[in-house]
């Protein structure tokens, strides 16, 4: 089992149909000259051999939750205005590779979110005031888990791709059909994880589809100043597993390539690396300054791309979306914010207690007295403005005393 | 790699274990020990899975995992490709799916590229889902010097390990407590970061493994984790050590004996936890305390050991607590290594300094 077969690796992701020539097991790696598109900015349906359109009524419910996915991105960026979270990263602009991340998985599958990931994370089902626990400022995650199996987002970069490849590893030595999707940026494709994790994935030939949404920067750095490569999906070739590129805007072309990922996956056909497209709408974060490495021009030319507008040009083409259902579909995005926006508005009370609990699955000793220590100051009164003791004492240890 | 010129560790483990025995007991080395309790864990969890650089068909650079491919097959027993944070990522991964992955990493210094996994998810992942996330993972390393080897091959790493909340750290010193320790680590559900003195890989002792196997099989080997012990009693002072360095705390106080002083030497054990209480008891009745260790002093456990038995037993030391480290330098090269090390006279000098009034 630890040696991989190089069974199922000459395939592409797709269907191998419409390439004339008889392609080497190298080309079949690679990804498209294109980035994969089935929809265009106009709305139109683009035909692509290898990748089917996914029907209408699919679409539709699954861009229900992209209205709500930006409805939720715009709720959060006005609680950090309003002081009500200390920070979020948006994906405004991404939301169509947000939500397909999320849909083309199972219930038995594992999603891997990075921090600007909490729309996946929300459309994969975790309760939405659990998921924001960690940038609201009270814990440093807030759901299970294993719930809805979604592992915590990750921020130390590309870190988490290991821990995908580790699920999956685990799922694969027991014979479940597991298939873990794990996402990180651009710019996380330098980092040494992201290289050990596609080697690791390859070598051991895992079920992960790994997600990279391109969205042209990380922070200030543009992609340029990562990489000389190709195409980040160009990568894959190094570690004998196929790359695809995709419109990342695209809804539909997402769901398609990165459900046929999912199915080789599954199948038994090992990992691969799915590059998309994107674009980064908003500052890195509310605290960056965008304006101090990119024009408003440079943003500007993504408007009309955005992937939402997209979708909704294709599926009112079609009438499979009406004034009616749009109506319904704002109602339910309201709902959702609404719920978000009441649920930070309420206060939490912060337990200090719990900050000795979980370190080990045993306090130890040491940490017995130091929750001790802190239970104590805390019964004396403490200045709660500074959060430290009234009498200035710092973890003091009990001296021996005569 | 040159044998250790130290006294081997002679069954200083707890009494407790030790069934009285008609047939005269095997020997074993600490190596073999390791080995066994590798084994007797694989066999006992399907869970329990060994991976890492030449563990597999080599059996480790030091055969600690000789033969577990063999016999638990590859699934079970593995290499991955050259890359410690992948190992290491790779078994955060595995023990959140229902693993309990031990990994090797080959040497000390060669850990440090998967420091920011350790750091930041093996040590933190626990907190951070507030107890729903555990990992139960054992981190192998084969640590610290006096083996003669070259640069990168020597390093005492314990502090980084320690200074991070969230990891138990163990460094076992006598070929019981390599059995015992392992075992008792495979099975917890922390992580634990599990040093291995690579100079007592060779030391022996009268152990049969299989008994030692069916005292932790029936629950009958006392807890470790968090328990130091008192590896030699006496009443002067007291020597606290760990791992590499309880056998030249053992030497010292065999030396000190001859010159007509009762030196106590406390073998830790557990890094973190820490047994502040046997530590104490011991320094509170002997009044005169040294600590032990490779690693260079500055910022070390050992000054950390010192800060803790000073706030506690100040009123029963008849002396300030002295260190005996390495030096702050990094780890010498082999011919100049003695010079570096804790010996007994460095060690029987330090005693000696101990304000005694006589
Ligand atoms: C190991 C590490 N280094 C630096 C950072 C700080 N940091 C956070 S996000 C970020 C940019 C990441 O860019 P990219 O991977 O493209 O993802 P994006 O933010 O664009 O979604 C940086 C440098 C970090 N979180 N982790
Ligand atoms: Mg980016």
């Amino acid at each position: 089992m630890s040696t991989a077969t190089n069974e199922g690796r000459g395939s592409m992701i797709g269907a191998a149909a419409g390439n004339a020539a008889q392609p080497t097991a190298d080309h079949a790696l690679l990804p498209s000259a294109q980035p994969v598109q089935l929809i265009d900015p106009e709305g139109h349906h683009t035909h692509d051999d290898r990748y089917p359109l996914p029907d209408g009524q699919k679409l539709l419910s699954v861009y229900g939750r992209l209205v709500a996915g930006r409805r939720i991105n715009d709720q959060a960026n006005a609680l950090v205005r309003q002081g009500r979270m200390a920070v979020y990263p948006s994906s405004h602009g991404q939301e169509a590779c947000q939500v397909a991340a999320a849909v083309v998985l199972d219930d038995q599958d594992w999603l891997f979110p990075t921090y600007r990931d909490t729309v996946a994370v929300i459309t994969r089902g975790v309760d939405p005031l659990e998921v924001l626990t960690l940038l609201r400022g009270d814990w440093h995650g807030g759901y299970d888990p294993y719930e809805h199996r979604v592992a915590t987002q990750a921020t130390p970069l590309a870190t988490q791709l290991l821990h995908a490849v580790g699920v999956a590893h685990a799922a694969k030595l027991r014979g479940e059909p597991t298939v873990v999707l794990a996402m990180c940026g651009d710019g996380a494709t330098s980092e040494g994880d992201f290289h050990e994790a596609l080697n690791f994935a390859a070598v051991f030939h895992v079920p992960v589809v790994f997600l990279i949404q391109n969205n042209e920067f990380a922070i200030s750095v543009p992609l340029k100043s990562q990489t000389v490569a190709p195409s980040l999906a160009h990568k894959a070739i190094g570690y004998g597993m196929p790359g695809e590129r995709v419109d990342g805007n695209d809804l539909a072309a997402l769901l398609s390539v990165l459900g046929s990922a999912v199915d080789r996956a599954r199948d038994g056909g090992g990992p691969s690396l799915i590059e998309a497209h994107t674009y980064r709408m908003q500052a890195h974060t509310n605290a960056d300054d965008a304006t101090r490495y990119r024009s408003a021009d440079d943003v500007e030319r993504w408007v009309p791309k955005d992937p939402i507008l997209r979708m909704r040009t294709y599926l009112r083409g079609l009438n499979l979306l009406t004034d009616d259902g749009e109506r319904a579909l704002a109602v339910e995005a309201d709902a959702i914010a609404a719920a978000i926006r009441n649920g930070l508005n309420t206060e939490v009370d912060v337990n200090p207690g719990e900050l000795f609990e979980y370190v080990f699955s045993e306090k130890t000793s040491q940490l017995r007295e130091q929750a001790e220590q802190l239970r104590e100051e805390l019964a004396r009164g403490t200045d709660a403005e500074h959060g430290a003791p009234i009498d200035g004492a710092t973890n003091q240890t009990k001296g021996d005393r005569p | 790699m040159t044998q250790t010129t130290e006294a081997p560790a002679r069954g200083i483990g707890d009494q407790a274990d030790a069934v009285a025995s008609p047939v005269p007991r095997s020997t074993s080395t600490f190596a073999k020990a390791l080995n066994a309790a590798l084994a007797d864990a694989m066999e006992s969890d399907a869970a329990v899975l060994m991976f890492g650089e030449d563990v597999g068909r080599l059996g480790g650079v030091f055969r600690i995992t000789d033969g577990l491919t063999a016999r638990f097959g590859e699934e079970r027993c593995f290499d991955t490709p050259l890359a410690e944070a992948g190992i290491m990522g790779m078994a955060v991964g595995m023990a959140m799916n229902g693993m309990k992955p031990v990994v090797e990493m080959q040497f000390d210094a060669f850990a440090y590229p998967a420091f920011e996994q350790v750091v930041s998810h093996v040590a933190k992942m626990p907190n951070r889902t507030r107890g729903k996330v555990r990992l139960p993972i054992v981190i192998r390393i084969p640590y610290a010097g006096g083996i003669g080897g070259v640069e990168h091959h020597c390093d005492s790493s314990e502090a980084y390990y320690a200074h991070t909340p969230g990891l138990t750290v163990l460094a076992p010193a006598t070929v019981r407590d390599a059995y015992f320790m392992l075992r008792e680590a495979i099975a917890s559900p922390d992580p634990v970061v599990f040093l291995e003195p690579k100079k007592l890989y060779w030391s022996k002792e009268e152990v049969d493994l299989a008994e030692l196997r069916r005292t932790y099989d029936g629950g009958q080997a006392p807890r470790r984790i968090g328990r130091a012990v008192v590896a030699r009693a006496g009443t002067d002072a007291t020597l606290i050590s760990y791992g590499p360095s309880v056998p030249t705390a053992l030497a010292a106080a065999a030396a000190a004996a001859e010159e007509g002083r009762s030196i106590e030497v406390i073998d830790l054990r557990s890094i973190v936890p820490f047994d502040d209480e046997t530590v104490c008891e011991s320094v509170r009745r002997t009044g005169r305390a040294v600590v032990v260790a490779e690693a260079p002093g500055f910022a070390s456990v050992a000054s950390e050991i010192v800060a803790r038995v000073q706030e506690r037993c100040f009123h029963s030391l008849a002396a300030p607590v002295l260190r005996v480290t390495g030096f702050d330098i990094p780890y010498p090269s082999p011919k100049l290594e003695r010079f570096y090390l804790p010996s007994v006279d460095r060690i029987l000098d330090a005693v000696d300094n101990l304000q005694w009034e006589d």
